[in-house]
């Protein structure tokens, strides 16, 4: 028994590891095709992203959304369920944080802060709580709905802000009206990173104590394991379902509160910043466990956050950091095909992962 | 071993919860007071070369924004004494906030031109404010005095002047008498190049008319094309856009076997058969003479550089792509007639009495709007002769 929790762990650890740095070296030859110095890259790289505590605020600040978000995808997951709405989510949530921070303007900023937060968390909770339904009343497929739902999030907002919410003197980028400076969300003291990445970090261990440690979780893994033995167990696979759903949507929501009110300071096309899809690549690679999400948006971060130094630094294209943060994911994802392969004891272990702890 | 923490375990997840609870109504409180970040900075800023930062919403080759300021940056790259530092597909987010900060903290960049327009309100302004010794300039971005820092600056021109002229080439080439205007969104700067495009054709034939089709965004490839096909479907034969990249609709119209106009930068190699003429923005000269202005001592905060530029044919901010092969002789002479009253400054675009396309009177009689007059940058109407509307 403890052999084999120790070997697992052992593979959970080396395993990325490794892939990390197969993917690295991928990535070094790649650069040298491209014409540049493959060492000098690598330092490029360790430098815009963990070289130096500014650097690394600039990380910090990018894996924010990304943790956040990437709850929508890792959540419904335990399930059983594959939800790719997290971008409308935002937006639907970014949109109910501006309507409650418009329409309180004037009480404390305390009030207006929390009754943002509140917002955003129910629009993005029912905006994918309501995939839930739809796939537990009508048996409609989650992973399409919820994809067709962001394109109808984006409509909207593209309508709200050019109609009815625009601020009239926000001529070439429609905008709502800002929302007051005082009722903004700072950064967290002496740093430039904003409050999203403890909302981040806070959301991820609710989470995974959530899923792993709580009652409601495991039955929410159990009927992720097998719905029609969780209903034979006498388990409400449908609330379970809506209830996983509307927590993951106001997971998203929130971070749509968080780009909304300490970053843009008003809803527009800005919103709809990539942030969702960056989310459903993080919890893949998390394999979503939401602690290794806080992980892998970390990653991501210093990822994107190097992007601009290979440009300026390298003169290597601007999409040199897709190709980059592409083949880590690939590796990364390749490697899930080597666990159980080092310590064969295992039995069936691989049909199991997903429904037991790690 | 599980069973002997079952029990404290869950009082240990409902005390993480409710600490974690508290936690974070600790940090919403604490939130609401503001904590100015006050660095001191030590930019670079000797007599040493001259460090540019150019900063670009999408791909340096798009064909079309981006590359029309890529190509600005390569032309004062050129000047001795320069240095341009660029970087590509930065978004509308904290990422050009960051952006901005490398280039200045890592390079040295003492003069930014963050050029797109959603990088203004809050990006710009937030790291103004923090550097206040590099000089900020945008495009497009309506700097207002005494709001905004001092050391942001905006510039822009009148690209619809070159629209005007290629209405004009437009007109002379239509058999159809029928053109399509491929648009992003119904805002001021596209309605007034669809509006001036629309002039441009009616001066030459009075019952033209313009389709216009807006995609809803800036960069929506297959509904360009989408709406390209289905305007050649109607029986239209020539198209424009105004849109991030013009690439897809000129790439369609020559497939269709259509003329079509450029826009931003010079499309010809796409459309070899069918490009007629672009309407062109010439950033090198502008960004040349900023150049000038700073090497001269000049700056934002100094009061040498006006903090409005705006400019069109005559000062030199805009060019038109040299004519195609299906441009007749007549219609050149007519494009260059109207170019020629341009570069006078005598002609007037907007002159009453204007009405709209639902026969609204939007310019009285006896009122003309020279190029400057700011009431044309709220421009909310379609002239008469575009078959489209507004809320679409």
């Amino acid at each position: 028994m403890i052999n084999r929790y120790n070997s697992r762990n052992i593979e959970a650890i080396c395993i990325p590891l490794a892939a990390l740095l197969f993917s690295l070296l991928l990535f070094g030859i790649f650069c040298a095709f491209a014409g540049a110095d493959p060492f000098g890259v690598y330092a490029s790289i360790y430098r815009s992203a963990f070289g130096s505590w500014r650097a690394f605020q600039n990380t910090l600040l990018r894996a924010a959304p990304l943790m956040l978000s990437s709850l929508c995808t890792a959540l419904p997951a335990r399930l059983g369920l594959i939800i790719i709405g997290n971008e409308g989510a935002i937006v639907v949530g970014g949109l109910g944080a501006v309507a409650a921070g418009l329409t309180l303007s004037t009480a404390p900023p305390t009030i207006v802060q929390v009754a943002m937060a509140i917002a955003a968390i129910l629009c993005g909770g029912l905006w994918i709580g309501a995939v839930g339904a739809l796939r537990h009343y009508r048996g409609v497929n989650e992973t399409i709905s919820s994809l067709l739902l962001n394109y109808i999030a984006i409509a909207l907002l593209n309508h709200l802000v050019g109609g009815p919410m625009r601020d009239p003197s926000s001529l070439n980028k429609p905008s709502s009206y800002p929302i007051a400076q005082i009722n903004m969300l700072g950064d967290i003291p002496g740093t430039r990173v904003h409050y999203g990445l403890i909302y981040g970090l806070v959301a991820c261990v609710i989470a995974y104590f959530l899923i792993q440690r709580t009652t409601f979780g495991f039955a929410a893994r159990v009927a992720g394991g097998n719905i029609r033995a969780a209903r034979i167990a006498g388990l409400p696979v449908g609330k379970l379902t809506m209830m996983i759903c509307f927590l993951a949507g106001s997971c998203a929501g929130l971070a749509g509160m968080v780009e909304v009110a300490a970053v843009h300071g008003r809803a527009n096309e800005s919103l709809n910043a990539n942030y969702g899809y960056s989310g459903i690549l993080v919890a893949f690679i998390a394999r979503h466990n939401p602690l290794a999400a806080t992980l892998v948006a970390i990653l991501l971060g210093g990822i994107l956050a190097s992007g601009g130094s290979l440009q300026r630094s390298h003169d290597l294209p601007d999409a040199t950091v897709l190709v980059f943060q592409g083949l880590v994911f690939l590796v990364v994802l390749f490697s899930e095909s080597l666990y159980g392969r080092f310590f064969k004891e295992g039995s069936g272990v691989r049909g199991q992962r997903s429904a037991v702890t790690i | 071993m599980s069973q002997r923490i079952y029990l404290s375990r869950r009082q240990v997840v409902r005390g993480l919860l409710a600490t974690t609870a508290f936690g974070v109504t600790a940090k919403l409180g604490t939130g609401c007071t503001p904590t100015p970040e006050t660095q001191a900075t030590t930019a670079g800023s000797g007599d040493n070369p001259l460090v540019i930062g150019f900063i670009y919403v999408g791909p340096k080759d798009d064909y079309g924004y981006n590359q029309a300021h890529a190509e600005g940056a390569a032309g004062i790259a050129q000047l001795p004494g320069v240095r341009v530092v660029d970087e590509a597909n930065v978004p509308e987010t904290t990422a050009v906030e960051e952006s901005m900060r490398n280039m200045i903290e890592e390079d040295g960049v003492t003069v930014l031109f963050p050029t797109s327009f959603g990088y203004y309100d809050p990006h710009i302004l937030k790291i103004a404010q923090e550097y206040p010794e590099v000089q900020f300039f945008h495009c497009g971005g309506l700097y207002q005095e005494g709001v905004h820092p001092d050391n942001v600056g905006s510039y822009f021109g009148y690209i619809d002047e070159a629209q005007y002229i290629a209405g004009v080439v437009a007109g002379h080439t239509s058999q159809t008498g029928r053109l399509g205007f491929v648009a992003a969104k119904p805002i001021p700067q596209v309605l007034r190049n669809i509006n001036s495009f629309t002039l441009g054709a009616r001066s030459v034939d009075p019952e033209m008319t313009t389709q216009v089709i807006f995609t809803g965004d800036w960069a929506l490839p297959v509904r360009e094309a989408e709406a390209t096909n289905s305007m050649a479907d109607q029986g239209i034969d020539v198209v424009t856009c105004h849109v991030d990249s013009p690439k897809v609709v000129m790439e369609t119209a020559q497939k269709r076997g259509i003329f079509c106009s450029g826009y931003h930068a010079n499309q010809a190699e796409l459309a070899p058969q069918g490009y007629l003429t672009g309407a062109e923005w010439d950033w090198t000269q502008v960004y040349t003479n900023y150049v000038e202005m700073i090497r001269a001592g000049k700056t934002l905060q100094n009061g040498g550089i006006p903090h409005l530029v705006r400019g069109g044919l005559q000062d030199g901010f805009l060019k038109l792509s040299p004519y195609g092969n299906a441009v007749s002789a007549d219609a050149k002479q007519s494009a260059d007639a109207a170019k020629a009253e341009f570069m006078d400054g005598d002609m007037i675009v907007y002159r009453g009495e204007m009405k709209d396309n639902t026969g609204k009177v939007v310019i009285p009689a006896g009122k003309n709007f020279q190029q400057q007059d700011q009431e044309l940058e709220k421009m909310n109407w379609l002239v008469t002769g575009v078959v489209g509307n507004v809320s679409s």
